[in-house]
């Protein structure tokens, strides 16, 4: 017989969270410390969702989205989480770009790249600051209408040198274009800019690890290998969900599945109102990623030269959607160094480029392998260029595709980071079509990377503690004034 | 509760969400933002945190009236004036 991954599981939850994403976790651990009762359930065999990991014989341990974070991230690990998860946050100094237009070599933040803009680029002084300063003062209640690419012709008009530099590491960590609006890449460049690039040390792993023991501290019910197939509605109002066949009732439900896949698959499109399925639909996905990792056989090292991160491209001219296409390229290079898991031998590299999902679904058995063998090939041949002797430095090598991505996160087309920005308006209408039903995961580029998702999953959990606080009737503030 | 110690309590919240911050010079009726390095989730944390000490429910809508600590306190008074410190 298979093992019961809910045996003890109880009947019914203040809330149930479905997905053990950034969101999902912190929504999870906000709540329960807030006092209810919080099961959390994941589909996978570890937690984290896209804040993942892997191990390989020899001991090598792969990480698959810890290549950067904003400093904001420290504040809410330590408001949300601990001070030993903030505390572990360090910052990645050595941030590279090499292209056809410009080599360099940056802390990427405000001062680093307004010295950069005025020497380098010859960009005026006053324009850089006043570039900054419109990027910094964008929020989510601006007009929505400007797009970046408007925005970067306002400011820096012809110069798609200064584009590159200022777009191409954004639209890796978020996959936005010049299409999408100007105020879901400002907010997202100015938290890098504020003060660069940050990493956890010790690796996703540990963080997971750390996050985990806080959630059993604060009283969550945590569930691995638990797919929910089913959110139950009745007159408008959640109650609970099926997972693994058995149904286990909730007052409130969060999900940390893809937005498209709650609504459509989880709940269906009959239990909301026609506008809204309409508006659901109408949401896109953002894309999704390819990687190839590669470690080198123990105590075998890369020179620190070659920098933390590296955005490198052999294409003549920097265009969004080149970066999506299967003839890559554009790569983007994390160089872990043994620092990065204190104690280890370890140098490892992971190469990431932004990729199609219908570039890799519709291939037979053996092209997909193909495929994959020449993602392999051409990345080790690129990165050659950087270090020169890697080929018999290496000790393993595998690749993965968005048909890994989506196996693993169950998300629609493998996205990397969610819906594009429509999406986080119908993720926050939805509390509205059903009561007690909630969503928190990456959409409209915003909420999304780590801190985002973080970030969301706080928002979404006070949405839950005001509505369980309404619904539960007793008599107000008295504990408050017991206390 | 009396403005005072409202007022006294949204100090009290300030100081754990911004424990970096010199709130002795904090003018009442300048916005917060204009005095201390407050975010959005610095905000969102003042609404939680205020939930939780007093069960008071600060709803998105009315974010906005906690601009500064005047218009917060002017906010609050009805929704708190009934409660008791202990
Ligand atoms: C290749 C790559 C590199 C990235 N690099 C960075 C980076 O360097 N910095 C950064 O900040 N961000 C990065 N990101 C983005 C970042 O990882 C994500 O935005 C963030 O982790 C998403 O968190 P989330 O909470 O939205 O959910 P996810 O991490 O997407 O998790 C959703 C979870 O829900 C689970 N789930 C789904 N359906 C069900 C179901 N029916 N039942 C049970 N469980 C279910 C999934 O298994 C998954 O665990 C990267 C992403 C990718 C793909």
């Amino acid at each position: 017989m298979s093992k019961d991954f809910l045996a003890g599981c109880r009947d019914q939850y203040d809330v149930v969270i479905i997905g053990s994403g950034l969101a999902g976790l912190t929504a999870a651990n906000t709540l329960a410390k807030a006092g209810h009762s919080v099961l959390l359930l994941e589909h996978h065999y570890q937690l984290g969702g896209m804040a993942t990991w892997f191990k390989r014989q020899n001991g090598h341990i792969f990480d698959i989205s810890l290549h950067g974070f904003p400093i904001g991230m420290i504040k809410s690990c330590r408001r949300y989480w601990t001070d030993e998860i903030a505390e572990s946050i360090v910052q990645l100094r050595n941030i590279r770009f090499d292209n056809p237009m410009f080599s360099l070599t940056t802390t990427f933040n405000r001062d680093d790249f307004t010295r950069l803009l005025i020497e380098k680029f010859q960009v005026p002084g006053e324009r850089v600051t006043a570039f900054f300063d419109a990027a910094r003062g964008m929020n989510f209640y601006d007009d929505q209408q400007m797009s970046t690419g408007q925005l970067f012709e306002k400011f820096f008009p012809g110069r798609e040198d200064v584009i590159r530099l200022l777009m191409e590491p954004i639209t890796y960590a978020n996959g936005s274009t010049l299409e999408d609006p100007a105020i879901s890449y400002g907010i997202v460049f100015s938290n890098f800019m504020s003060k660069g690039v940050f990493t956890f040390e010790g690796g996703t792993d540990r963080l997971v690890t750390l996050m985990k023991a806080e959630m059993l501290k604060n009283g969550v019910d945590l569930r691995i290998r638990s797919e929910v197939q089913k959110i139950h509605t009745e007159r408008g109002k959640v109650t609970g969900v099926t997972v693994n066949g058995r149904r286990i009732g909730a007052r409130a439900v969060i999900s940390n599945a893809n937005l498209k896949s709650t609504i459509f698959n989880l709940v269906g499109a009959e239990a909301f109102d026609k506008t809204f399925v309409e508006q659901a639909q109408t949401v896109r996905l953002n894309n999704s990623s390819t990687q190839v990792y590669i470690a080198l056989k123990p105590g075998e090292i890369i020179d620190e030269s070659c920098g933390d991160l590296l955005f490198c491209s052999t294409a003549p001219v920097f265009r969004t959607d080149l970066l999506l296409n299967r003839d890559i390229t554009s790569r983007t290079y994390s160089f872990y160094y043994p620092r990065t898991r204190p104690g280890s031998d370890r140098c490892l590299v992971v190469s990431s480029t932004n990729a199609n999902y219908s570039d890799w679904a519709n291939l037979s058995e053996p092209e997909y392998e193909a495929s994959k063998q020449d993602l392999i090939e051409t990345t080790i041949a690129a990165l050659e260029k950087y270090v020169p002797d890697v080929r018999i430095k290496i000790d393993h090598v595998e690749a993965s595709t968005p048909k890994t991505f989506e196996h693993y996160t169950r998300h629609l087309y493998g996205a990397s980071f969610g819906t594009k920005f429509e999406g986080l308006g119908v993720s926050r209408a939805l509390p509205e079509q059903i009561k007690g039903l909630y969503h928190a995961g990456s959409v409209g580029i915003i909420m999304s990377g780590w801190l985002g998702a973080v970030n969301y999953g706080v928002i979404v959990a006070n949405d839950v503690d005001s509505l369980l606080l309404k619904s539960s009737g007793s008599a107000p503030a008295v504990e408050a004034v017991a206390s | 509760m009396t403005t005072a110690e409202i007022r006294e309590e949204i100090i009290d919240i300030l100081e754990n969400i911004a424990p970096d911050e010199d709130l002795g010079g904090l003018k009442d009726d300048v916005s917060f933002r204009e005095q201390l390095s407050l975010d959005s989730m610095d905000f969102l944390d003042i609404v939680m945190e205020l939930r939780k000490r007093w069960r008071v429910q600060v709803p998105e809508e009315d974010y906005q009236n906690l601009r500064s600590m005047t218009s917060t306190v002017t906010y609050l008074e009805p929704k708190m004036r009934d409660l008791k410190r202990a």
